[in-house]
């Protein structure tokens, strides 16, 4: 008998890359029903303004309009719900359509719905809107400023919340003892996601049974159903199906419930047709929910020896004119209690203030949270490093958490799993020949040259996440994944999963899992996602989470299954339950290898149950919830190399070099590109990109204007990992979708500051390090 | 994102398109569409007739004519770009067409096209200013030539009138011992020139003297420009680093400095000296051979 051959842990080929590639995946956009109208919305080109009146009467007659609503049309619609709850959260209404005034440039108020796409949008441009313009404030740290205009009723200096976590006593007392206390004032821009695709919506009411059906660009097609059904519109959940087709790319930003989704889904029910919208690339900048967007003080106290003795951070976290879906807990929970980082910190405190502004609201994006802690903390280090003139990799040693293997209970709440991080730190600086750079960036210093090294090295909480713990921190809902495998008759298997893939190749690495656990050829797993009519209640893909949780919900129910066929086999082998192994597609009595029934026997036999063990259930299908016990912590080191034109400013990556530790690798190349594209995006937040308002208005609304990283700006990365498996989950596996995003933008502005130390630069506040930006640093620099 | 509704009309000939193009109101000429097709897509231009001259014959080619390159205004980018004539007599027009958008905009985009549109930020007009482009326009009253130092007006304004068609480009050779370069930075977005420069220079042999000498400036203001304090500081000296850093400190006087996210005026002033005296370099460099 062939040994069937291991492909879990190898690189195999995205198995649905051929129908994108190709051209013939499924987007929403692609959906055709007979009858689909098509909607456009008319949108605020005010950052703040009352609303006064609209008028569609023009609108209404222009040919092929079928109906047009505005917010007072939706009586008998919620708000959009907020998911995450924090103590005094300030939560003001989001009507899905804006009646009393807008509060962003692009706040819907009004539904044009055509026969066609034109139609629509011509209709659109013919509704007037009256409007009273009132005085907007766009910036973070002006929101709470006296004089700066309120924005919600509930909210009345513009403040949603504010919340701390960690000990400011122990901080103050830290501080007191300190060799040196560094502080620095560190902005962390507005970022805006753009994924591939833009966002997309078809809802189709059916009037004879009353059923809904939605597809969107969904990153969670339950948690939109749920959201949708049970808090907005009132339709019963069982009534409403959400699909998520093929998504292309989220970075998180398809994770919320939208205005457009949840109007189209209303609409289609006025005018019994389906409803159709699928966004432009403009109204994605303004609409998507944008990220980042901090301004923090923050203090770190070394002792004499550059040991961290404590840390305190002020932040003031911009929500945008709404709280999106999970967005004050991206600011808090997946914040401040990173701020331990991979270091011993003794004493933590840190304050948030989260604050409403005339802007896009701002949620989770790639990192969430995590990204705004490491770029803080690696700032920090380094600037304590030149503070006390330490070499960066130097201090960096002297302060790693010492290596463990289960449990590091940190000063910000979070209990680590597993961790070396030296380790992964001495492979970067053997990667890099760190002493050997160093000469020669003291033989380019002579030359005139700016020559500079980053380093940045981080931790980030994935496997999102324990349903108690994120209970007991606001959050509305549970975090676990569900997994359901079918075994058909013939010994095909269709597993569906909760998960879902927008661009992480699940379709192959849970099918490598899959073929493994079975022993059957990939080519017999089907993997299912992306439809709440079809898949056992899920919570979908962000935070690195599909591996871990949803990977474990598969395997759980593998191992039922398993359990199940050895019952059946040992009836047909005559044997006893528990003297049967399963081993290469066989059921197989111990020690006996010729006697044994192969998996498709047993699982037709489950299905034509003839000759049945007495008292089973025919059939072979099993369904597992998986609620991690723990975060996993993923965990790395990377290295950017950069010199700087002299003339221009201009910054060119020389190097760029990860060390990362995800645990167990299910699929290599599959995580080599989840962290290239994240180094990509974590670069283009540190050297190009930029969300930008000037009174209200987004002057970076395009892709003219925003600028996302383009590959001629980056070099052939060199990669590598260590492996530290985690004892959270039986996989080993922790998350690998966000470790690029997280760690190159501080290694990136590490390297660009190491370049200017010889003018005397030791911390820039603010990104992109565009030319000019980087010219103007260099030409006030002391020397 | 959806144009707001048009007309469209394909006419073959110049004869037939300036017909059209007299007759119907509020129409917009077409070649190619790389900037007229993206505002019209966000409504910010909504005319009611489009004119496409990519049926129109003789309009495209680029062929060599008495001590001139002459080029159809309906040449694409890419073709200017791979032009083997253009490579072997004024190798830096193939060059900055090669460095206009990126390969979808070169397949579509026109040399004429872009020309007649001035976007304050193209690549060609640095190159049009330091060459010397001649630009035939054809009305209803016949053809007519206008010099490059008359072509750019002000913001996407040119010496093209409203019922003229551009036809032709022709581009003066230099004579043996000149040497070219265009050198942009480019918007991290976009890839439009923040600034761009285009020197040319052509150097006495025996002198070593400087005896021709054309430099343009594109992207730091609302229009390109002459750097003509540049040029009258080059011309009949020796080209050595000193004179030419020296001359390049003139490269923004003229220039209507726009500050925007990528710079103050301070820095683009800036930009346009350090790429004036690096495509100086270069061309010199190439002069010499």
């Amino acid at each position: 008998m062939a040994t069937v051959e291991r492909v879990l842990g190898k690189s195999i080929k995205r198995r649905e890359d051929p129908r994108f590639i190709t051209g013939r995946g499924t987007y929403v956009d692609d959906v055709r029903l007979p009858g689909t109208t098509v909607a456009a919305f008319v949108r605020s080109p005010h950052a703040h303004a009352r609303i006064k009146k609209i008028d569609t009467a023009a609108a209404l007659k222009h040919p092929g309009v079928v109906a047009i609503f505005t917010g007072k049309d939706m009586a008998g619609v919620n708000s959009l719900p907020c998911g995450w709850l924090l103590p005094g959260l300030k939560v003001p209404p989001h009507m899905p359509l804006a009646a009393d005034a807008a509060r962003c440039v692009g706040d819907p108020v009004a539904i044009v719905i055509a026969e066609t796409q034109s139609a629509a949008q011509d209709a659109a441009d013919k509704v007037k809107v009256t409007w009273e313009v009132l005085r907007a404030v766009s910036a973070t740290d002006q929101a709470t400023a006296k004089g700066a205009p309120q924005i919600h009723e509930v909210a009345p200096s513009n403040e949603a919340f504010t919340w701390q976590i960690g000990d400011a006593a122990a901080v103050d007392a830290a501080f007191r003892g300190a060799a040196r206390v560094v502080k620095k004032k560190i902005v962390n821009q507005r970022l805006v996601a753009n994924p591939m695709e833009p966002r997309a919506c078809l809802a189709r009411y059916d009037q004879a049974t009353g059923d809904l059906t939605l597809w969107v660009t969904s990153q969670n097609p339950h948690v939109h159903r749920l959201l949708m059904a049970a808090f907005v519109l009132g339709i019963p959940e069982h009534k409403v199906r959400v699909i998520a087709p093929d998504v292309g790319g989220g970075f998180g930003s398809k994770i919320f419930l939208y205005n457009e989704e949840t109007i189209c889904s209303w609409a289609t029910k006025q005018i019994k047709r389906p409803v159709r919208w699928t966004s432009t690339r403009r109204e994605a900048f303004q609409t998507d929910a944008h990220g980042r967007d901090h301004v923090t003080e923050a203090e770190m106290g070394f002792d004499a020896h550059g040991k961290i003795v404590g840390l305190r951070v002020k932040t003031i976290a911009n929500m945008g004119a709404y709280l999106s879906t999970f967005a004050p807990a991206v600011p808090t929970y997946l914040y401040a209690t990173l701020l331990n980082g991979v270091y011993t910190i003794p004493a933590i405190h840190a304050h948030v203030t989260g604050v409403f502004t005339n802007t896009t609201p701002v949620d989770a994006y790639r990192g969430a949270g995590r990204p705004e802690a490491a770029y803080l903390l690696e700032r920090m280090v380094d600037a304590g490093a030149a503070a006390l003139k330490l070499d960066p990799a130097d201090i960096r040693k002297k302060n790693f958490i010492p290596k463990f293997d289960n449990g590091f209970q940190t000063q910000v709440a979070l209990n680590y799993d597993s961790g070396n991080y030296a380790a992964a730190f001495d492979k970067l600086l053997a990667m890099v020949d760190y002493r050997k750079f160093r000469h020669e960036q003291e033989a380019a210093r002579k030359q005139g040259r700016l020559l500079g090294i980053g380093f940045s090295t981080y931790i980030e909480a994935c496997s999102i996440a324990p349903s108690k713990v994120v209970g007991s921190l606001g959050a509305q809902a549970g975090l676990y994944e569900s997994g359901k495998v079918r075994v058909h008759p013939t010994g095909g298997v269709t597993v569906y999963t909760g998960s879902h893939s927008h661009g992480q190749g699940h379709e192959t690495t849970f099918s490598q899992l899959v073929a493994d656990e079975l022993g059957v050829p990939m080519e017999s797993v089907e993997i299912v996602h992306g439809d709440t009519g079809a898949i056992p209640f899920g919570m979908g893909t962000y935070g690195s989470r599909s591996g871990a949780v949803g990977g474990t919900a598969i395997l759980m129910s593998l191992q039922k299954i398993k359990e199940k066929g050895k019952k059946i086999a040992a009836h047909l082998l005559e044997a006893s339950p528990s003297d049967i192994e399963y081993t290469n597609g066989q059921f197989q009595v111990k020690g006996f290898p010729g006697k044994s029934v192969p998996f498709g026997q047993v699982a037709l036999t489950a299905y034509v149950p003839h000759n049945y063990p007495e008292g089973l259930e025919p059939g072979l299908e099993e369904t597992s919830f998986y609620d991690p016990s723990n975060f996993c912590f993923p965990f790395g080191a990377h290295a950017c190399v950069v010199e700087i034109d002299r003339d221009t400013g201009q910054v060119k990556v020389l190097r760029y070099l990860a060390v990362d530790d995800v645990g167990n690798v299910m699929n290599p190349m599959i995580v080599d590109g989840m962290v290239h594209g994240g180094i990509a995006q974590g670069v283009g937040q540190a050297l190009c990109e930029g969300a930008v308002y000037d009174d209200g208005q987004l002057v970076t609304g395009s892709m003219m204007d925003y600028a996302l990283p383009k590959a001629d700006m980056l070099p052939m990365y060199e990669t590598d990992r260590t492996v530290t498996p985690t004892p959270v989950n039986p996989l080993g596996v922790k998350g690998a979708g966000e470790t690029g995003t997280i760690a190159a933008t501080p290694a990136v502005m590490n390297a660009v500051v190491d370049a200017l130390a010889p003018l005397g630069v030791d911390h820039i506040e603010t990104m992109p390090l565009t030319a000019s930006r980087v010219w103007s640093v260099m030409k006030s620099a002391k020397r | 994102m959806y144009p707001a509704a048009f007309e469209y009309h394909a006419p073959t000939s110049v004869k037939d398109a300036l017909k059209l193009l007299g007759k119907l109101k509020d129409s917009k000429l077409l070649a190619g569409g790389h900037s007229l097709i993206p505002m019209m897509k966000l409504r910010l231009a909504q005319p009611k007739h489009i004119i496409d001259l990519g049926k129109v014959k003789g309009l495209t080619g680029i062929k060599e004519e008495k001590g001139a390159v002459v080029v159809g205004a309906m040449t694409t980018h890419w073709e200017v770009e791979s032009s083997k004539v253009l490579k072997a007599k004024i190798p830096v027009v193939a060059e900055t067409a090669s460095v206009i958008g990126d390969p979808a905009v070169r397949n579509k985009g026109t040399i004429g096209g872009s020309l007649a549109h001035a976007d304050p930020a193209a690549d060609m007009p640095a190159t049009a200013i330091a060459l010397g482009f001649e630009f035939v326009c054809e009305g209803a009253k016949g053809k007519r030539t206008v010099k490059v130092d008359d072509w750019f007006k002000g913001l996407m304004e040119t010496a093209l009138k409203d019922k003229e068609v551009l036809t032709t480009i022709r581009i003066p050779a230099w004579p043996a011992g000149s040497g070219a370069c265009y050198m942009k930075f480019p918007h991290p977005a976009s890839r439009f020139a923040i600034v761009g420069v285009c020197a040319a220079v052509t150097v006495d042999k025996k002198s070593g003297n400087c005896t021709k000498v054309g430099v343009g400036v594109t992207g730091a203001g609302t229009r390109a420009v002459r750097a003509k304090g540049v040029e009258a500081a080059l011309l009949g000296k020796k080209l050595d680093a000193a004179t030419i850093e020296a001359a390049a400190q003139k490269a923004a006087e003229g220039v209507d400095v726009q500050a925007d996210l990528q710079g103050s005026v301070e820095y683009k002033a800036h930009l346009c000296r350090v790429f004036a005296r690096r495509a100086l370099e270069a061309a010199l460099k190439r002069a010499q051979g």
